[in-house]
């Protein structure tokens, strides 16, 4: 404007006046100057442009990577497709069978009361009536979560998992800690907590509370009834032994009496009086007071019954309530020792009156077993006495007695009841001859026509005169060879005679004994049947044999003419030796040739390559394991298990998957049915071995 | 009105809900049809839906198959999956795996339901089975099942020969004086009668009842039902006895030259001639359940033969004498020999071991064994039937009866209580309880079957018909692969490829610097490794021991528990 006006008044314009308004806008000359310079400083040139090769090598892999992006999208599909056991086409197939009603038809009302009835229920109980694809719960229900929601929620879920496995993998870590201390510590911090939990507990939720008071109930009467931390353990019994010299177990058992008393301490303090009254009660008394005492019938097993734990218990609780008091006692040290030493008093005398019941008892229990050793002696002298005839239900009865006595008896005594052993040795005897009754068979024996038997034994006779004949004889031959089967060792089952209830008229003819030696001997014509079929079997075995191939060659670095024979070294060399043959298959059967040669006419209606993806023959046969056909299976089966790859409709236009079939659902465009399968743990474990396995390799 | 009520308190169930899952499942697959059977607890949520107040259903899910029926029809022991890596493999194997489960749970739950039982006979008290009559046994059963007990006198062209069809309907008699006859025997009905007029040695019916083989004199004949000579087969002279392979149709003879002939009946041509190379073989059966022939010696041994290899495939020494019949049960585990040094013997042929020995006092002729595993022999003129000959060792038969004439021939009636005895007088059908399987296969072999149900029967067997070259001593040979061929085609891939692709791979400790390997680093490394596979095959193995202690330990338990109620004088045992 300025110019304008300048310009109008006719003055010349010096360069002056334009720098000024350069000064008014100094960015701007600022900006330009920078680009000037930037342009004086940037030497370089422009890139030539790329060679038609490269720039169609950069576009074709980036055009690779793009379809193959697009391709690999259908990986999954083709994959399921190979795997699918059967194919359905066409694919998107309208559900054969029964429509509903309600597509079937449209526009129908109810017009009569009963219909209206039931609509008016339906409305009633917010049922579809129109269209019922969804009630409107249904739909609310089906609208609740979308999407993103349930990506949220899904990914809460996880974080919840993964602390969780954090906590358990640190629950883990401290468990493994072995220091006692650590635990210690642990546990008091434990305890406290809980102990202020609880109170805060009585304040706020007494309810509550109070079930935290049952609990604790019920873990006092649990801990009252078992015997844990009642010294009764094994290692509480080593224990035991050791306290008498060793402080430290001393110690130790009180610990663990004392965490008892902790624990069946009851809640709710009763008057200490009593409870000291009792304990007293109890520690005075030694326990077998309370024993049932041996009653002196003794024929009774009931009531001899007694528990073997018992006098383990005994020592322990003997041993428990001197140590007790000790430990209470500990600040003033002056007046324990005296009490140390009173106790010590008490606990000699304790002692020796325990150990005086104690022998007692086991004198007692001695004699017992002496008494009922007495009487069980009493009873076969009168049983010796009165039976001349055989009673079996009275000597079962003996037996049975004596086999409870003896159960009685642990084996450990028996060398102190040295003269009652003895005399229950010759009882033994004595019961024997009382059991032994005719039996069945002997009856059967005696009863059985005389005629036969007689037969039956001349026979056998004379076959063992037979066999042995052959035997000598056959003996005498096989000396020779080395390896050989004994021909007594074959056909050595015995035989069992059977009766006949009717005897054979056709044989009646030929009773006579000489007759009928004459027939066993033709019977026997070929004795050496046995011999002739080991001599065939040998001849096998010998074919089966591979033989040794002979390459030797006279002359050859020796002499060879007439009458020369190849040196032995020679001999030794050129002798080809054939590896031995698997064992024969009747090895280890006298009386059986089994052909060793391979049967090979079925070879050409069996496999003998193996489809794709089998590998080993053993993979193969285990598929086709189980027939296939009608005869050997259901309708239903044959029909499953011979279902055809591909199912395809006659006349249905089969077309290739759509595209939005893929984005919409991979499952729905594959359709192959699914045979349900036992859930395969056990090779996943394997799976995870081996990987471990692989792992470790790649380390190495 | 309590439904409706509680309906009201329920989150609405609706009528349709099951209706739309089974249409879409329909619409999947056809193949869901044994849903609930795989799927127990899609049951379980079903019942348990009931919800508040309505109890749950106690008995969720498909019933539970029985172990005992299951293990009936395992076939082949399951193994290991294969790795994940060759997921191709682990899938098809898992699924054949799923395929033989289901088709072993399905044999298993539709087997026979409430089959019938096989009777016996039952003495008074000190009295033994074998003493009681035929008569006495006719007089106490029904008219039904004493018809069973007849006699046939046909004094003039005996002694007989016999044999019953497959169904077990029809009886085929011949004499050795060239008389032949063939009747339903329950009817009596009399199908044919003629004389050949030459020796018969033996008769067998052939797949049905509508064809049968006579050995004659000189050759081999077949006869239809109503007595027209349909073939004289020249090819097989001097036969002395035969033995029809039902599936294989192959008719199998053993002739007075020593030959073994094996004729296919549904093409009429000889399979093949095998010279057994042991004199006249008047001796022969057949295993049903491997179709092997057995033929005895007269030097005490029994050969095993089959139509492919002309030399035996095993040879028993069973007698000292000669043998004199042979018998084998039906599932092929046992053979029953008798032989002229009048012993009788039981033996397991799949192991060829002695089970039995039994000194008959006159020996036993003919030997026959029912589908039940009863054994019938013959002792002259009298005909003896012993239960459970290789359990527990029998002193005395179950039966016994006295013929007429001397027994010549002895046969099992299949799926009735019937034993058939061809004598010197004629023939009698003895009524023997608990010797025919009371169960039959209505496809297989169907007795009641009618002349629409036997043709087509007779199709399906033609075409289900097993071809001789299968006949070996193990029938499940088959599903196994030829591994001689396959090594074979494995060792010249190996030579190939320059590598073995199935060796397992030899761990190469990897190269570590820093001295990391030297010989001794590198040693110890593959000591580690060796040290670490053994101790994972120890570990297996002594998981494996585990778990069988466990199981015995389990078993003795049980065994312990249940013996232990037995005696009341436990209660004093402390």
């Amino acid at each position: 404007m300025c110019l304008n006006n300048k310009l109008s008044e006719g003055d010349k314009i010096n360069l002056s006046d334009l720098i000024g308004t350069l000064d008014k806008t100094p960015s701007a000359l600022i900006k330009t100057k920078k680009q000037l310079k930037n342009l004086q400083h940037n030497q370089s040139t422009l890139e030539t442009p790329l060679t038609r090769k490269e720039t169609e090598k950069i576009q074709r892999e980036v055009a690779f990577e793009k379809t193959s992006k697009e391709v690999s999208r259908w990986q999954s599909v083709v994959l399921q497709n190979q795997k699918a056991e059967q194919l359905v086409f066409p694919l998107n197939q309208e559900p054969s069978g029964p429509k509903r009603i309600e597509h079937v038809v449209a526009g129908w009302k109810a017009q009569t009361p009963l219909e209206q009835e039931i609509f008016s229920l339906l409305r009633m109980n917010k049922q579809p009536l129109h269209d019922p694809v969804l009630t409107p719960t249904e739909e609310a229900s089906l609208r609740a979560m979308s999407l993103e929601e349930a990506k949220i929620r899904r990914a809460e879920l996880q974080k919840t998992r993964v602390l969780q496995s954090y906590y358990e993998a640190k629950a883990k870590r401290g468990k493994k800690i072995k220091s006692k201390k650590y635990h210690r510590v642990q546990k008091k911090v434990m305890r406290k907590e809980y102990l202020k939990q609880f109170d805060e507990m009585v304040k706020t939720d007494p309810a509550a509370a109070l079930e935290e008071l049952k609990k604790m109930e019920l873990s006092r009467m649990k801990e009252r009834m078992s015997l844990k931390h009642q010294n009764s353990g094994k290692w509480a019994k080593s224990k035991a032994i050791m306290a008498k010299y060793d402080d430290g177990a001393r110690k130790a058992m009180q610990k663990q009496l004392e965490v008892n008393k902790d624990l069946t301490q009851k809640l709710v303090i009763p008057a200490d009086e009593d409870e000291e009254d009792e304990e007293e009660s109890a520690e005075t008394l030694p326990d077998f007071v309370n024993d049932v005492e041996p009653i002196l019938d003794q024929v009774n097993p009931w009531m001899r019954g007694k528990l073997s734990t018992e006098p383990m218990m005994e020592e322990s609780n003997r041993l428990d309530p001197p140590v007790w008091p000790r430990e209470v006692g500990k600040p003033g040290e002056g007046q324990d020792e005296q009490e140390e030493d009173e106790e010590q008093m008490e606990e000699t005398e304790e002692e020796s009156l325990l150990r005086g019941f104690e022998e007692r008892r086991k004198l007692r229990q001695t004699e017992d077993k002496a008494e009922i050793l007495e009487i069980s002696d009493y009873d076969e002298e009168a049983v010796e006495i009165s039976d001349d005839d055989e009673e079996a239900g009275l000597s079962n009865f003996t037996s049975l007695f004596h086999g409870l006595v003896n159960h009685m008896e642990p084996p450990a005594d028996q060398p102190k009841a040295g003269p009652g052993l003895r005399q229950g040795e010759s009882p033994a005897l004595l019961e024997e001859g009382l059991v032994r009754v005719r039996t069945l068979e002997d009856v059967e024996l005696l009863s059985q026509d005389i005629s036969t038997s007689d037969t039956a034994l001349l026979t056998t006779q004379i076959l063992g005169t037979e066999e042995t004949d052959t035997q000598s004889a056959t003996q005498q031959a096989d000396k020779k060879r080395k390896k050989m089967i004994d021909p007594n060792e074959v056909l050595t089952k015995e035989a069992k005679v059977i009766e006949m209830p009717l005897a054979p008229t056709a044989v009646e003819d030929v009773e006579d004994k000489e007759e009928q030696r004459v027939i066993i001997k033709e019977a026997f014509a070929g004795d050496d049947v046995v011999s002739d079929f080991l001599k065939d079997k040998r001849k096998q075995e010998e074919a089966g044999r591979p033989k040794v191939i002979d390459l030797t060659l006279p002359g050859w670095g020796e002499w060879g003419g007439l009458g020369l024979q190849p040196s032995r070294s020679k001999r030794k060399r050129f002798r080809v030796k054939v590896a031995p043959p698997p064992p024969r298959q009747d090895q280890k059967l006298p009386n059986i040739i089994i052909a060793e040669k391979r049967d090979s006419s079925i070879a050409a209606h069996q496999v003998c390559q193996l489809p794709f993806p089998f590998e080993k023959p053993i993979q193969f046969e285990r598929t086709i394991r189980s027939p296939v056909g009608r005869t050997w299976n259901t309708q239903n089966a044959v029909q499953k298990i011979t279902a055809p790859k591909v199912v395809t409709q006659l006349g249905a236009i089969i077309e290739p998957i759509a595209r939005e079939d893929l984005i919409k659902d991979n499952r729905q465009a594959v359709t192959g049915p699914s045979i349900n399968l036992e859930s395969d743990q056990g090779p996943q474990k394997k799976r995870r071995s081996q990987q471990k396995k692989q792992h470790k390799r790649k380390k190495n | 009105m309590i439904d409706i009520c509680l309906f009201c308190n329920q989150p609405p169930t609706r009528y349709w809900e099951r209706t739309e899952e089974d249409g879409k499942n329909d619409g999947k697959k056809q193949k869901e049809g044994d849903n609930n059977e795989q799927t127990p607890q899609q049951n379980n949520t079903r019942t348990k839906k009931g919800g508040n107040g309505r109890s749950i259903y106690p008995f969720p899910g498909s019933a539970p198959v029985p172990e005992e029926k299951l293990k009936k029809f395992r076939r082949g022991v399951k193994g290991e999956l294969p790795p994940r890596p060759q997921y191709k493999l682990r899938d098809v194997v898992i699924r054949s795996e799923a395929a033989s489960d289901l088709a072993q749970k399905q044999n298993a739950r539709y087997d026979l339901m409430l089959p019938e039982d096989a009777g016996f006979l039952e003495g008074d008290e000190d009295e033994d089975t074998c003493t009681i009559s035929q008569d006495d046994i006719v007089d106490a059963v029904d008219i039904t099942a004493g018809a069973k007990y007849f006699n046939l006198t046909l004094s003039q062209f005996g002694p007989y020969r016999l044999d019953y069809s497959k169904t077990g309907r029809h009886l085929l008699l011949g004499g050795r004086r060239g008389h032949v006859t063939c009747l339903d025997w329950q009817s009596k009905q009399l199908m044919c009668e003629m004389n050949v007029m030459e020796t018969v040695n033996d008769v067998k019916w052939l797949h049905s009842e509508a064809l049968f083989a006579v050995a004659q004199k000189k050759w081999l004949y077949i006869y239809d039902n109503k007595g027209i000579e349909l073939h004289c087969i020249r090819k097989f002279n001097d036969v002395l006895r035969m033995q029809f392979l039902p599936y294989h149709f192959l008719l199998a003879t053993a002739s007075a030259t020593g030959f073994l002939q094996y004729l296919d009946v549904s093409v009429g041509k000889e399979v093949v001639a095998i010279c057994t190379k042991a004199g006249r073989l008047d001796v022969m059966a057949h295993n049903p359940h491997n179709a092997i022939i057995h033929l005895g010696h007269s030097n005490g041994t029994v050969t095993l033969w089959t139509p492919n290899q002309r030399e035996p495939l095993v040879k028993m020494l069973c007698h000292q004498g000669g043998v004199r019949s042979v018998a084998v049960d039906k599932t092929g585990t046992y053979m029953v020999t008798s032989g002229m040094d009048k012993k009788l013997k039981v033996y397991d042929i799949r192991a060829y071991r002695p089970l039995q020995s039994y000194f008959l006092p006159a020996g036993a002729s003919c030997l026959s064994l029912s589908q039940r595993g009863l054994l019938s022999a013959a002792t002259g003129d009298i005909v003896q039937v012993y239960r459970d000959v290789w359990g527990i060792p029998v002193t005395k038969p179950y039966m016994a009866h006295r013929a007429k004439g001397s027994v010549w021939g002895v046969h099992f009636c299949p799926f009735e209580d019937v034993l058939g005895v061809g004598h010197g007088e004629g023939f009698t059908s003895m009524v023997v309880p608990g010797a025919g399987e009371p169960n039959f296969d209505g496809l297989d072999a169907n007795p009641y079957r009618s002349a629409k149900q036997r043709q087509e029967w007779e199709v399906k067997a033609l075409l289900e018909k097993i071809q001789p070259e299968l006949i070996g001593l193990d029938p499940s040979q088959l599903s196994q692969v030829d591994h001689s061929t396959w090594e074979q085609r494995h060792e010249d891939r190996v030579q190939v490829l320059g590598f073995d692709p199935l060796a397992k791979e030899k761990f190469t400790p990897r190269l570590k610097t820093k001295g990391r390997s030297s010989s001794g680093k590198v040693e110890k490394r593959k000591k580690q490794v060796a040290h670490e596979d053994q101790r994972d095959v120890i570990r297996q193995t002594v998981e494996d021991r585990m778990k069988i202690d466990k199981e015995r330990k389990e078993k003795e338990k049980k065994k312990a528990a249940a013996a232990g109620q037995k005696s009341a004088l436990d209660r004093f045992r402390k």
